[in-house]
């Protein structure tokens, strides 16, 4: 009689797991979470990111063209980061993608390409000269995949940047770098003086990242990682990868970064933090960190306290100085599976709204910079249009502005990529297997 | 889940005997199974057949045979994530389960005070896991966190950066957090044993250690083998608290089974070497939960001959 009712028992236990599981299930499945805006009935849908800064900017964008155009309306929806990654991974694998694609192009818009999932828009690039026109030339190459353009480019570009706090540099006497010589002659001069010469967010792995595409692109210019990106054989094994891993290599061993810092998460602007607060005296990050240390620092940007510049050649590099590396833009697909009508309204609000007279005033509230030539006559005159001008004659100026790598290789390559930059940060791998365990992903 | 299959003889077992009572019985199960078999059996049915086949969660799912089974078998990342999940493990057992035993042993008397504790040990069972991890990850923080805020040298460590730290800090928080509860299921045990035992040991002349370890200890083997089953259970599925303090880092730290598979998965958009890490996940849970059964015994013998 006890076995059976230990079975009996057991038996109830599953189901109160099982229910469990179903309640957890549904958490998983609920909504954008109130992100939606009034429209529920449009011709056409798009999905995107919600959150500052992007979400009012992309919500006025919407709003305007379906004022314009009451009877086509597009019907919108926002989602955090994170979950937007993966509903949109989920939802056009499972044929039920919205009209409009939202992303970063580069790998992952290869990967939809390859599964046939967005529509191929060279030809209508072709018939409307003045789209492509209107925006920057840089911007296009994520978008382009096999020789063909699937993706239009909008929003802003993003370029890296070497920032600096004037007030620290001022307190040791030290003056911003020229090249990577004066870098290193800085670290011991902050590290005397009891200031980590860099702030570093390691735990996110693609703050690391921005170290290893800079130094690369100085010391041997956009060639070696180009033929990582068309999937050529060992392509990481070029001596100037070996070159650049060493440069980190000695930086990390001469305590260039702040303490701790594998554990500080640039999600939570912690290496942001540590500049504007002095504890570091530079840092190599986004341009859309500017606007972060702006919100976030106090008076510190408005009292000009934060210097900024492109990353500075290396000795003998063979990268032209003006290179950049980070966004060049965002992306706008469409998928293949929408209806000819709401193909057609998608078309409509990239020719007509993505490019009016309104759309690069949103963007520069942000502290962002368009992708839209032109835009630089309604930056101010105040530190933060000076900012930006900075932001976009560097751009519009930069002879290669490439792709940030995770952004750029297929997300399997990415993740390898990250892996081993973090291992490498640790000195879990030599520069020598890393370029191993990378070459062995390339063209995965 | 082992038991699935006995239950069906028994139960006609009991309507030979018991007569209607018995198909009222079966009737009762019915919400059970299917929950179970459409959240549980199911799922666990598409993750072997696709741990066959090579898909990225976009394009079309391609039958690739046992090539993902050798890739996630050679890659030296198994062994070590392996590793590392069974140290959390051990070493979160090592310290959850005399802690519980003890706090629950003196929880268990009825003193109006120790109630009260009872209350404030069991906050944070009720707190979530993210949230522990973003708290614990802000005092921790090497630069803004309580040691250098406060200026504690001690604390004053490079906590989620340094490989062992980390690792310590995990079983830390996971001890912390579980430990109120273990206790809990402890408490209720030792109260359910017949005071008439304590009564007698008395006479015989036993004192409290010897009480605790002749009586309460002996008594508690079921509940012991209840709580590592869920500590055993729990930590290889832990996987939020890890994810949020350190993603798996510094390097690959502390990148347990789960997290593992979360990476190949849903980061590399590997989904069928994913499938096989989660397939080795389940046959590791089912195996250790099998040997924490048959450690506790057959369960049909009385566990109190002459009280």
């Amino acid at each position: 009689m006890i076995g059976k009712a230990l079975s009996r028992r057991h038996l109830l236990g599953l189901g109160v797991g099982a229910g469990a599981a179903a309640a957890l299930a549904a958490c998983g499945s609920s909504g954008p979470g109130g992100g939606g805006s009034s429209v529920t009935d449009g011709v056409a849908d798009y999905w995107s990111l919600s959150g500052p800064p992007g979400e009012p900017a992309r919500k006025a964008a919407i709003e305007r063209f379906n004022a314009a155009n009451p009877d086509t309306k597009i019907s919108s929806l926002f989602f955090k980061n994170d979950a937007f990654k993966q509903k949109i991974k989920t939802s056009i694998g499972a044929g039920d993608a919205p009209t409009m694609i939202w992303g970063w192009g580069g790998g992952n818009l290869k990967s939809y390409v390859q599964a046939g999932q967005v529509e191929d828009l060279t030809d209508w690039f072709a018939q409307n000269p003045a789209v492509k026109d209107k925006l920057f030339p840089t911007s296009f190459a994520p978008a382009t995949i096999d020789g063909k353009i699937w993706a239009m480019p909008h929003e802003t570009v993003q370029p890296i940047l070497l920032y600096w706090n004037k007030k620290v540099f001022e307190q040791v006497g030290a003056e911003p770098p020229q090249s990577w010589d004066d870098i290193m002659a800085l670290v011991p001069k902050f590290n005397a003086a009891g200031i980590a010469p860099f702030a570093l967010g390691g735990q996110s792995r693609w703050t690391n990242m921005m170290w290893l595409e800079l130094l690369l692109d100085r010391g041997a210019g956009p060639d070696v990682f180009n033929r990582v990106y068309a999937g050529e054989a060992n392509a990481w094994s070029d001596p100037a990868v070996l070159d650049m891993l060493g440069k980190i290599q000695r930086l990390i061993d001469e305590n260039g970064f702040i303490n701790g810092y594998s554990s500080v998460t640039a999600d939570s602007n912690a290496d942001q933090a540590l500049l504007y607060t002095g504890r570091a005296a530079m840092m190599v990050h986004g341009s859309w960190s500017y606007g972060i240390q702006n919100s976030q620092g106090g008076d510190f940007v408005k009292n000009g306290g934060l210097g900024y510049m492109s990353f500075p050649p290396i000795e003998g590099g063979k990268g032209d100085p003006s290179n950049q590396v980070g966004n060049p833009g965002h992306y706008l697909s469409i998928s293949t599976k929408a209806s000819p009508e709401a193909k057609e309204v998608a078309k409509k609000f990239f020719a007509t709204t993505l490019l009016d007279d309104k759309e690069p005033g949103e963007w520069i509230k942000t502290n962002n910079v368009p992708i839209i030539k032109g835009s630089d006559s309604q930056f101010g005159t105040d530190p933060n249009g000076q900012f930006l001008k900075f932001v976009y004659d560097t751009s519009v100026n930069a002879k290669v502005f490439a792709q940030s790598w995770d952004q750029a290789l297929s997300p399997t390559a990415a993740e390898t990529l990250l892996d081993n930059i973090a291992k490498l940060f640790q000195k879990q791998v030599s520069p020598q297997q890393w370029v191993d365990n990378m070459n062995a992903v390339i063209g995965k | 889940m082992t038991t699935l299959a006995p239950p069906a003889a028994r139960v006609t077992e009991t309507s030979a005997t018991g007569g209607g009572r018995g198909g009222a019985l079966i009737w009762m199960t019915v919400p059970a199974l299917v929950m179970f078999t459409a959240f549980a059996i199911v799922p666990l049915i598409g993750v072997l057949v696709l741990s066959f086949t090579s898909w990225n969660s976009i394009g079309p799912i391609e039958p690739t045979g046992l090539d993902n089974w050798a890739s996630v078998l050679t890659d030296p990342g198994l062994p070590h994530a392996l590793g590392v999940t069974f140290m959390i493990m051990g070493l979160s057992w090592v310290i959850q389960t005399p802690m519980s035993i003890l706090l629950g042993v003196f929880l268990a008397a009825h003193k109006r005070y120790r109630g009260f504790l009872a209350v404030l040990f069991f906050v944070p069972v009720l707190l979530s896991s993210t949230a522990i991890a973003i708290t614990f990850k802000s005092l921790l923080d090497p630069n803004f966190g309580v040691g250098s805020s406060f200026g504690i040298e001690l604390l004053r460590q490079d906590w989620l950066g340094s490989p062992r730290l980390a690792v310590g800090v995990l079983i830390f928080i996971v001890s912390w957090q579980y430990i109120p509860f273990h206790s809990l299921i402890y408490q209720g045990a030792v109260r359910a044993i017949p005071p008439s035992m304590y009564e007698a040991s008395l006479i015989d002349g036993a004192g409290r250690i010897r009480q605790f370890i002749s009586i309460t200890l002996p008594q508690l083997r079921y509940t012991i083998i209840t709580s590592s089953t869920l500590m055993v259970v729990g930590s290889l599925t832990l996987f939020d608290l890890i994810y949020v303090l350190t993603v798996g880092g510094p390097g690959d730290a502390t990148r347990t089974l789960a997290l593992d598979m979360y990476q190949t998965g849903f980061s590399a958009s590997l989904m069928g070497p994913a499938s096989a890490i989660a397939v080795i996940l389940v046959l590791v849970g089912l195996v250790l939960s099998q040997i924490l059964r048959r450690l506790g015994g057959r369960g049909d013998e009385s566990q109190q001959e002459g009280a």
